[in-house]
């Protein structure tokens, strides 16, 4: 029996790990046998303060329970009680909070304001487990068990390897299947001293603890390293995968020291039918972007203090919510405010990155600024005053009104890469606004 | 003809016009094409800082002239890379860039180079930040070709200070990716940085602020580039060269001690080729913070 292997890794913080279907990862999948898995979004929460740092990964797996497994690098050999399952409810709330978001203004009555609502975009979901393993011969291998143990549904092993090719013999003589192309990076990594773990799903453990979906697993330890691995990830990722990373800081926005970190576009005017399709919308907005960056690009999406949002897509996560997420400077205001004690010195930074290997050779490496400045992606729909008040102000408003829509539909057509003419066909404006258009000489004199 | 004529005249220039054009330039590149995060305010409050703490210092040691090359120079190279949300940041860096010029000084040379005091110390105290990766292939390779450019153009004899250090750093690089099994990709990626360019070319390259002779300043180079190494993969830092830079400075006066050489003498500057170079063996500098003249 073979049992797919996942590798998430996170060198100096690296983890590795996995999912089927429609989810990401920072890892690499080990696929069995013909098993067309591939990796396609993780979500990764890094807490981080003078090196000590908590990594929440989020599991998002979708394939036979019994298949999952995970590979996942760390600087460090961990202990027990640094590792930890996590909320997977909290980091969907996360999700929320930071989310692209849509607001809607009203006009006002021109001839004498208004009222907004917000939808937001989401990220992701999660699902179910398993498998199991044992250790034998490693001695041979150069490959040891430092350590077994079992945290939630999850069996860690904890393993210190010599040489790449026995931790590679030892993990397919496991049953693992390791891609073409992992060994050299395997092999670096060892050299530059990272540690190496496995998780699987204790299907025992699952079953009694009745979970549907597996739950994030966390690591706690201490580095100086501020990377996420992403090298592993690639080696046989069918095409670019997408990394969502959540930072908790205290003094600021994290950016990356070896890419470009861009921010999305945001605030612009987008036709109002967009609503209806927020998804898309952004989706495409986001791969030309990506295009835009030549595939090198790292992109902000949110930067905020946690106290606080404007348009809030989700309140801000409470104390007790960010404790669970790694937060360990601020106790002690977590134990005083009950409930939705309000998180001070803690900043929060989502970037999204799609990646592969021929863009980004290299791991990404982290920098906290002392920057605070906000940022969301936020995108506007601004509905028309549809009164039939008539004054020299409203004739003017509905003459702006056209130019308006047009310029609305120029930037949905820039922002997504869409055709100009379905836009304008879709808004509707293509007939509302060519008889208006006139040559400038007939806007000079206006007769 | 005309094109030796031409390259005759330019480097007769002040090859400091040369690189007050080419920051100039990448800097509204990098402002308008690269949105880099700095206001126009926070670029005129630089220069304007940075030209004033020159006159003030001029003025103040009561030196014969008021150039403003040198401090165009600092304040430009800071606006590239220092990044802040206060103004007042931007300009405590660039008076803190020139004044250091005039305070911090051992035998009548300036210590450390003016823009890589000013950005360490902003560093160390949290008041801004550098975004080393910020510049993206395209503005990277036009940078890399006219700050190779300027060598050939100025053909500046301080040029091996910044050759011998791209070269032990870049050949580090490269050791450690064929030691680590790891493609060349990584490595060439290591150095796509538009900093370590400005590192290279305007700041390591002070002829005030390294050794006086040609193997001192090799010998430096060397120092910097392992203590920049050390700093990005012994640390696990960003901003390495900078780090390098400051901790090996004090060297300076050492090397100078055990290879002796000709102190630079800006009023007096020679390409370093010719005769007038063995009794007085003064050079262009390649990049630069203009120094006291008469000093």
């Amino acid at each position: 029996m073979r049992r797919t292997l996942v590798s998430a890794l996170t060198v100096f913080v690296g983890l590795l790990v996995w999912s089927g279907s429609a989810s990401a990862f920072c890892g690499f999948y080990v696929g069995k046998a013909d098993t067309k898995l591939f990796n396609k979004a993780s979500e990764v929460v890094i807490a981080r303060h003078d090196n000590k740092t908590v990594i929440t990964m989020a599991n998002d797996f979708k394939g036979e329970v019994k298949e999952f497994a995970m590979v996942v690098s760390v600087p460090t050999v961990l202990e027990k009680e640094q590792i930890h399952i996590g909320d997977p409810a909290v980091l969907k709330h996360l999700a929320d909070y930071s989310a692209p978001r849509l607001v809607e203004y009203f006009d006002e009555n021109p001839c004498q304001v208004m009222l907004y609502e917000r939808r937001s975009m989401d990220a992701l979901k999660s699902l179910p487990q398993a498998a199991s393993a044992r250790p034998e011969r490693e001695r041979a291998l150069g490959v040891t068990v430092e350590a077994q143990y079992t945290v939630g549904e999850y069996d860690i092993l904890i393993l210190s390897a010599k040489e790449s090719a026995g931790l590679e013999t030892w993990l397919s003589e496991n049953g693992y299947r390791i891609p073409a192309g992992a060994s050299s990076v395997l092999h670096s990594y060892l050299k530059q001293g990272m540690k190496f773990f496995v998780a699987k799903v204790n299907l025992g453990e699952q079953a009694k603890l009745s979970l549907a979906h597996l739950r994030p697993l966390q690591l706690a330890f201490e580095s100086p390293k501020f990377m996420l691995p992403i090298r592993l990830g690639t080696v046989n990722a069918d095409g670019a995968q997408e990394l969502f990373i959540y930072f908790l800081t205290k003094q600021g926005r994290v950016e990356t020291t070896n890419y470009r970190t861009v921010r999305l576009p945001e605030a612009q005017e987008i036709p109002l039918y967009v609503k209806d399709t927020f998804g898309d919308f952004y989706r495409d907005l986001f791969t030309q972007q990506v295009k835009r960056e030549s595939e090198r690009g790292v992109f902000m999406e949110y930067a905020w203090d946690m106290n606080w949002c404007d348009p809030c897509a989700a309140n801000p996560l409470s104390a007790e919510e960010l404790r669970g997420l790694g937060v360990f400077w601020q106790e002690n205001i977590g134990r005083t405010g009950r409930g939705m004690g309000q998180a001070q010195n803690v900043f929060l930074t989502r970037l999204h990155v799609r990646y592969d290997a021929a863009h980004f050779p290299e791991d990404l490496v982290f920098q906290e600024t002392s920057d605070r400045a906000t940022f969301q992606a936020r995108y506007v729909l601004r509905h028309p005053w549809a009164g039939q008040d008539e004054c020299p102000a409203a004739t003017a408003y509905r003459q702006q009104l056209r130019e308006r829509y047009e310029r609305e539909a120029q930037t949905l057509a820039t922002l997504t890469g869409w055709n100009i003419g379905d836009i304008r066909r879709t808004m509707n404006i293509e007939t509302a606004s060519a008889p208006i258009e006139k040559q400038w000489y007939q806007r000079l004199w206006v007769n | 003809m005309i094109l030796d004529r031409l390259k005759t005249q330019l480097s007769s220039l002040d090859p400091r016009l040369y690189q007050i054009a080419s920051l100039s330039t990448l800097l509204l590149y990098g402002v308008v094409w690269l949105h880099f995060d700095v206001s126009v305010l926070q670029i005129a409050l630089t220069l304007g800082t940075a030209l004033l703490t020159q006159y003030a210092g001029t003025r103040l040691l009561k030196l014969s002239s008021f150039d403003p090359r040198s401090p165009l120079i600092s304040a430009l190279s800071l606006c590239l890379l220092l990044r802040t949300n206060h103004l007042e940041v931007a300009a405590l860096a660039a008076c803190i860039a020139i004044g250091s010029k005039f305070v911090i000084r051992w035998k009548d040379k300036h210590l450390f180079n003016p823009t890589n005091w000013a950005l360490v110390i902003m560093l160390a105290c949290g008041f801004g930040w550098i975004s080393p990766g910020q510049w993206g292939q395209v503005a990277w390779f036009g940078f890399l070709i006219v700050c190779l450019g300027s060598l050939v153009v100025t053909r500046a004899a301080r040029a091996d200070v910044t050759l011998a250090f791209l070269a032990f750093y870049i050949g580090l690089l490269i050791m450690r990716a064929l030691w680590l099994g790891d493609p060349l990709t990584i490595p060439l990626h290591q150095i796509e940085s538009g900093a370590l360019l400005i590192f290279s070319f305007f700041m390591i390259s002070d002829p005030k602020t390294t050794p006086d002779s040609r193997m001192g300043r090799v010998a430096f180079a060397l120092c910097v580039a392992l203590a920049a190494l050390y700093v990005q993969f012994g640390l696990f830092k960003p901003n390495g060269p900078l780090w390098g830079l400051i901790a090996c400075a004090p060297l300076v006066p050492l090397i100078d001690y055990l290879i002796p050489g000709t102190r630079y003498d800006w009023s007096r500057p020679s390409n370093g080729h010719g005769p007038a170079a063995a009794s007085n063996p003064v050079l262009v500098p390649l990049s630069i913070h203009q120094q006291r003249r008469s000093l």
